[in-house]
């Protein structure tokens, strides 16, 4: 286990320490004390380290993250792994707007309550929130899954594309082209699988899943009220 | 009838003219507005309106071909550890696979790197043939992160954020269905066949301060290597070009209401935004007021076509210039040639642009695999590099006319203008005059 003190050595030198070492290095845990709520703490991390933030971060802490699992001991800033690739990135506090935002891969856990535009355009990660997620959540989602624990916020899912949403506490207003869909045996496994990964002990069945209509997908003027 | 008694004439209106008559029954008939590519078609101020003052006694000019008139510029110069040095002045614009062909996106990488100069992705990510064949290629950051990760970042010479561009400063990206291949819609992550939407805003920032901090994230994944450009549409230059300058902008993109698109509401082309001839002397002015003319680079597009619109760029205050139109022209887009299938089309060859549906009979701008093949990237890359070596030595000879041995030693005083909306616009005399229009209290 290694440390490194955001405090005395600035964040550029934190970062570059980690994008030096090989992919294959055995200094995989890394502690980083006193993040000070700076932004653009690890991110573009391209190993798979185990990294520790002990305390709040800003903007974009893990962002376009390959292969880390990146803990962050406090709350999170805007944008959280955006862009991510793969990797974990679990939040034990609350996270800012946009967290995940065009994710493409891996898992992003946020123990307490989202901000606004949680997963927005995000294209394959998978996000479970404990709590609750603020409006516009799941705008122009492409792929991936948005489990919110919690209630969703105005408009969620407005414009969404193939992205699945799964919803436990209220979502009573959905965004232009989201509905409410089946939840069939293999949505159920789905989320009992995430649930697992996000160690949280919430029966499946007690979810409801929402998507697109795909009503939006080509052009048609009788539609023009929903644009 | 009694015929000996004059008769008026048919008379149309000048408000409602033909043109008009036809896109009001079009847009009856389909309940649909129109959606086409390129820039503004109307007529506006444009650099035509300018003219050099060429030396003559009171200065002297330079001997063509003998005297050396340099063309190099250096983009990125503020941060960067490692700028971008480019052989001239005229870099090819962000324009999408999705919206071109590999085979155009090829043909611009090998035109620009023969040339000495850099191209630019687009809203669709980077593609091995792109990147392969570009010598300095810039990666457009963009609204959608469409393709976007942070290795396809690293492998880039630039990064290029975003925020508008001056065909729909405001307005995201479209690309419809019909050229929503299976390739485009891997490297999208979107379902073939819809008609896609790019957001217009970025994701994760709003506003200059949360721009400034996602430089910085782009910065440390980059190892603080890299130029960012941050590239806005003509709307309110001074302001814009300040703010993207306060945030940490390298270099600055400004793009003129000329500049074309792939896909776009004919209403938006043609009513939103203002001519890249009015954008530049804000500009300029703005990154004067704030000390850093010629610290961080300026790069305009919109309607650049050739040596001599460089030159009056250059002169105004620009460190350099970007085509799109104007190069895939030189790629073979509206040729004559195929004027046979623009009139199967329903147009003719000039006034193509429904760049949209995707049956480019030129391969240019489809993801028709027959169409796209073509175009020959070879063939085609050499056309655009000679079309570019031809504008530099235009741009040189009207330098050395002018007494200059860079093309950047250019300056307003080397021009005046032949309209009144120029000489304002630009801020140099009225031809055979002293006058310039909002000087001097009138």
């Amino acid at each position: 286990m290694n440390e490194l003190d955001l405090k005395a050595m600035g964040i550029t030198a934190i970062n570059q320490t980690l994008y030096k070492l090989p992919k294959d290095t055995n200094e995989r845990h890394w502690i980083i004390r006193n993040p000070m709520g700076q932004h653009a703490i690890a991110c573009g991390l391209d190993a798979p380290l185990q990294v520790d933030i002990q305390g709040h971060v800003g903007f974009y802490c893990g962002g376009m993250n390959k292969h880390a699992e990146i803990t962050i001991h406090g709350h999170a800033g805007v944008g959280l792994a955006e862009n991510m690739m793969s990797g974990v990135v679990w939040v034990k506090g609350n996270a800012s707007e946009s967290a995940g935002a065009t994710a493409n891969g891996g898992l992003i856990v946020i123990e307490g309550d989202a901000s606004s535009r949680c997963g927005i355009s995000m294209k394959g990660v998978d996000i479970v929130v404990g709590g609750n997620v603020g409006h516009m959540s799941a705008f122009m989602a492409q792929a991936g899954n948005l489990v919110v624990c919690g209630d969703a916020g105005e408009a969620l899912g407005d414009s969404i594309y193939e992205a699945r949403l799964y919803v436990r506490g209220r979502a009573d207003n959905l965004g232009s082209d989201c509905i409410e869909k089946e939840m069939r045996a293999e949505h159920l496994e789905d989320l009992a699988k995430l649930l697992e990964r996000a160690k949280l002990k919430h029966r499946p069945e007690s979810f409801r899943r929402y998507g697109s209509a795909r009503k939006l997908y080509n052009f048609n003027v009788d539609h023009a009220d929903a644009y | 009838m009694d015929t000996n008694i004059p008769r008026t004439p048919p008379r149309k209106s000048a408000t409602f003219d033909d043109y008009t008559l036809a896109e009001i029954r079009r847009a009856a008939t389909t309940g649909i507005y129109d959606i086409r590519g390129a820039g503004t078609k109307r007529k506006v101020p444009h650099f035509d309106d300018l003219l050099f003052l060429g030396a003559s006694i009171s200065r002297y000019p330079l001997e063509g071909y003998r005297e050396k008139c340099g063309t190099d510029v250096i983009l990125g110069t503020r941060f960067a550890k490692k700028p971008i040095e480019l052989k001239i002045p005229i870099t090819i614009a962000g324009m999408s696979f999705g919206s071109l062909s590999a085979q155009a996106k090829e043909a611009l990488g090998r035109g620009a790197s023969m040339a000495g100069t850099s191209t630019t992705t687009g809203d669709g990510g980077m593609t091995p043939e792109e990147r392969g064949q570009s010598k300095q290629l810039v990666y457009q950051y963009l609204p959608s992160r469409y393709g976007m990760n942070p290795d396809d970042l690293r492998k880039a010479d630039a990064i290029e954020v975003v925020v508008g561009q001056g065909a729909k400063p405001g307005g995201g990206g479209m690309l419809l269905g019909q050229k929503i291949s299976d390739r485009v819609a891997q490297m999208r992550c979107l379902p073939k066949g819809i008609d896609q939407r790019s957001a217009c805003r970025h994701p994760d920032w709003t506003g200059p301060d949360d721009l400034e901090i996602k430089i910085h994230e782009l910065r440390e994944i980059t190892m603080w290597e890299k130029p960012i450009y941050v590239k806005v549409g003509g709307t309110r230059p001074y302001y814009d070009v300040a703010l993207a300058v306060k945030a940490g902008a390298d270099v600055v993109v400004l793009d003129g209401m000329q500049g074309g698109t792939a896909a776009t509401q004919d209403v938006f082309i043609e009513h939103v935004g203002i001519p890249t001839l009015a954008c530049l002397r804000p500009a300029v002015k703005a990154l004067q007021d704030l000390g850093m003319h010629r610290k961080v680079q300026l790069i305009i597009s919109g309607g650049i076509r050739s040596g001599a619109d460089v030159a009056k760029a250059l002169a105004l205050g620009a460190d350099a210039v970007a085509i799109g139109t104007a190069a895939l022209v030189a790629l073979g887009d509206n040729d004559p040639v195929h004027e046979e299938e623009y009139k199967q089309l329903g147009t003719t060859s000039g006034a193509y642009d429904d760049w949209h549906e995707g049956r480019d009979p030129a391969g240019i701008t489809t993801q028709d695999p027959v169409l796209a093949a073509r175009l020959d990237p070879v063939k085609a890359g050499r056309r655009l590099s000679n079309y570019l070596k031809v504008m530099t030595l235009e741009a040189q000879t009207v330098a050395r006319a002018c007494g200059k041995s860079h093309l950047h030693n250019l300056e307003p005083e080397d021009l005046c203008a032949l309209t009144l909306e120029a000489a304002a616009m630009a801020q140099v005399p009225l031809a055979g005059t002293s006058w310039i229009p909002g000087k001097g209290g009138f």
